[in-house]
């Protein structure tokens, strides 16, 4: 049966053919459908772990105790989680293991565009890189045996275009994939020095037979439709390569980008004239060839940086302009995300913004706090970086800075890597106010639970952590509860926590408006005694605009979340039923 | 040949649901087909856009500038933003809903005038207000079926596909409401 399905979700659909048991993740864009998709299989163990690392030592765990294991992260996620995998490279796997990992070219939804096949080199962990969706599933199955066969982890390497495009997939049948024998074989997995210098010599010996592999390996494809141009080429650029291109050139498509063949890529640009590398991001396999002596063109005509087109391929290689189209006469408005209508947020940036604030930011919805018209937001770096960069930056320039500075931070990504930052605050005297924004929810990946909301990943109720607790816990003892959109005394409370001189926490508590569970009601309207005096446009409120000289508020968006009353300053906008 | 379609709007206003409709209506005729669609931050009330492409084969999965044979825009400003995608000789249909983004809202830049007339003076243009025509059927939410009815007419996929795949694809508590928004469309 073929059926329509995402990348990602074919994925989830390959782990479950190939009899996988544990998959445990942390969500992050474009990799988060594919756990999502995996909830769908009962067979299947999954889990929101709360960062990636944690993710990564849990499949890990399940590897070694005998089960197939999956985990699952956007790029950056691969950092958090690296430690682990440079050493689980070294003791191997018992039952097979893949690292999905998701990389974002052109940065649809991340802070950078890191090319994730680096991390494969560098830990020496061998790597495949599906075109479409039926390879995705496919690849997964495959990744799984050779993982068995090689006594390796895997990676999986997808794409914003590969994980969120939808292709067709043939279904099967789930392999019946029994449980694995643990034995205890410390020389395997206890990774002290006298053990790791032995283990060393096993992936080296390894990378050599994985490297023999990719000579013959089916997924290396040759298509040989001429001997003037080749092209060597992987992923989703195989795919625009070769809609671009068509019959015009041969190609060399790797599905193992990690390690690459020798022979192989001598043999196939021994047959053409010209031989160009397409990738996008960085000159992997080009380096690559250039290693083995092989002249390529790369990335002297091709970009380092966001996404290919076929258009642009067609340009480099056949110098064919590609077809005509309509450019605009005017410069026409962009349209950037926004908080949605009744965002919690929104009141915590209203009154940041208001003290003038200085923000050291983190990464989720609220990093639209950076945005005009609430633009307050000093620093963006990564997950949790909020914290820990805001006491660098108070041990860099005193108490009194300390005191007009404050860090914002999202439940989810407070437990991710936000409480260790705190921790040093405490540990190293600091005298920091942080800002939690506990919406009940990990928002921007389209709602996630996590271990602040009380409910797993199949929606079971289970221990909810307490962040009030937990903070005091740690030795905070100013932790203070409050509503932004009470702003007046989200405010108050705010002037008080910054001026003291001692670590306080702020926990802003409002559930995300998109949640099911909030039900704002009726709508708000501006009466005619309205002085125009602006302070609700300060909201950036996409329910609010301007028209002409007057202020409305656009019915249709507006949810009567009711933040604007509470600062409009002369009492003129009621809500309506 | 592959067939090219975009489908442009604004975050919420319900562009997955019409690119799934349309996805399953083509592979239920033995097409290969390749959706292409853009999660996270766009969802955020941002410019969205979704690729529709089917044929005997199709790579890659996103649509170049001039490369479509049909835009349909949920919004006036998405529809004029995805113009320089139309092909010559292309369609857009385009429901006439307005919407401001931020930096209008801000008072920073301006809505364009006229953008249906500018869009028709470079492509063939049908304009509606799908969100009367949502609205007649039961629910503003309808906006995406009513502009796949409208598309549907221009395509030479049979009436009963569309409708069998509307069946299986919408949720069974709205699908009065969204077979009557498709005929509205449909029939328009």
């Amino acid at each position: 049966m073929k059926k329509l399905m995402l990348g990602n979700a074919a994925v989830a659909r390959g782990a479950y053919e190939a009899g996988v048991r544990v998959v445990s993740s942390y969500p992050g864009t474009p990799s988060t459908e594919i756990t999502e998709n995996i909830v769908q299989y009962d067979e299947i163990y999954a889990e929101w772990a709360p960062n990636e690392k944690v993710a990564a030592e849990v499949a890990i765990g399940a590897s070694i105790g005998g089960a197939r294991a999956m985990s699952c992260m956007k790029h950056v996620g691969l950092n958090v989680m690296a430690d682990p995998v440079f050493t689980v490279s070294y003791t191997g796997v018992n039952a097979g293991l893949v690292f999905c990992v998701a990389d974002d070219p052109g940065m649809h939804s991340s802070q950078n565009e890191q090319d994730s096949r680096h991390y494969a080199k560098a830990s020496k962990i061998a790597m495949l890189e599906p075109s479409d969706s039926m390879e995705c599933k496919e690849f997964t199955k495959l990744a799984y045996k050779l993982s068995e066969e090689f006594d390796t982890p895997f990676f999986l390497r997808l794409s914003t275009r590969v994980s969120h495009s939808q292709s067709l997939v043939e279904l099967e049948e789930p392999d019946t994939i029994e449980l694995k024998p643990y034995e205890k074989n410390a020389a395997k997995y206890v990774m002290m020095p006298g053990n790791a210098i032995k283990r060393h010599v096993v992936v080296e010996e390894r990378i050599a037979a994985l490297t023999e592999y990719a000579e013959t390996a089916e997924i290396n494809k040759v298509e040989i439709n001429n001997n003037k141009i080749g092209v060597i080429t992987s992923g989703i650029s195989y795919m625009y390569a070769k809609e671009a291109l068509g019959e015009n050139v041969s190609y060399l498509k790797l599905g193992m980008v990690y390690p690459l063949p020798e022979k192989l890529i001598k043999d196939f640009a021994d047959k053409h004239d010209k031989v160009y590398v397409i990738e996008e991001l960085d000159p992997v396999i080009e380096l690559h060839c250039r290693s083995l002596g092989i002249s390529v063109i790369g990335k002297e005509v091709f970009t380092l940086q966001g996404e290919y087109t076929p258009r642009m391929i067609r340009k480099a290689v056949l110098n064919e302009s590609g077809a005509d189209f309509v450019e605009l006469e005017e410069n026409i408005p962009v349209r950037p995300p926004v908080m949605c209508a009744g965002c919690p947020h929104r009141g915590v940036f209203y009154v940041l913004k208001k003290l003038g604030l200085t923000v050291s930011g983190d990464i989720g919805c609220y990093t639209l706090g950076a945005v005009a018209p609430l633009a307050s937001m000093d620093t963006t770096i990564c997950m949790g970086a909020s914290v820990s960069a805001a006491l660098g930056m108070a041990k860099a320039r005193g108490k009194e800075f300390s005191k007009k500075l404050v860090s914002v931070i999202g439940d989810s990504t407070f437990i991710h890597s936000g409480i260790t930052g705190l921790i040093d605050i405490v540990y190293n005297k600091g005298i920091n106010t942080v800002i939690i924004l506990d919406n009940s929810i990990t928002g921007m990946t389209g709602h996630q639970d996590n271990p602040t909301t009380g409910y797993t990943i199949r929606g079971e109720e289970t221990k909810q952590v307490n962040l009030l607790t937990l903070c005091k816990a740690v030795g905070v003892e100013r932790v203070v509860v409050a509503d932004p959109f009470d702003v007046k005394n989200f405010e108050a409370v705010v002037k008080e926590e910054t001026s003291a001189e001692e670590p306080s926490v702020i926990i802003a508590q409002r559930p995300c408006a998109l949640l099911k569970t909030v039900k704002y009601t009726g709508h708000c309207t501006i009466g005619e005694d309205c002085k125009k005096c602006k302070v609700c446009m300060k909201l950036g409120c996409p329910a609010i605009s301007l028209c002409g000289d007057s202020i409305k508020i656009d019915l249709a968006q507006c949810n009567g979340c009711g933040l604007c009353i509470n600062v409009c300053p002369f009492g003129c906008i009621k809500k309506e039923d | 040949m592959t067939k090219s379609i975009m489908i442009v709007g604004v975050g919420g206003q319900g562009t997955l649901l019409a690119s799934r409709i349309l996805g399953n209506t083509v592979i239920a005729l033995g097409y290969d087909v390749k959706v292409s669609e853009v999660h996270g931050m766009s969802q955020r009330g941002g410019s969205v856009v979704t690729y529709v492409k089917y044929g005997d084969a199709v790579y890659s999965p996103i649509i170049d500038k001039g490369e479509a044979d049909i835009i349909l825009a949920f919004e006036q400003l998405e529809a004029y933003r995805a113009l320089p995608y139309i092909k010559s000789g292309g369609t857009m249909i385009v429901n006439t809903q307005k919407m401001n983004p931020m930096p209008v809202i801000v008072g920073s830049a301006s809505y364009p005038e006229n953008i249906c007339e500018k869009i028709s003076d470079k492509c063939n243009l049908v304009s509606l207000d799908a969100v009367k025509l949502a609205e007649e059927a039961g629910s503003l939410k309808a906006v995406n079926v009513v502009l796949i009815g409208v598309m549907a007419k221009s395509t030479d996929i049979p009436y009963e596909t569309w409708k069998q795949v509307i069946h299986e694809t919408v949720p069974k508590k709205f699908l009065d409401i969204n077979l009557k928004a498709f005929d509205l469309g449909y029939s328009l």
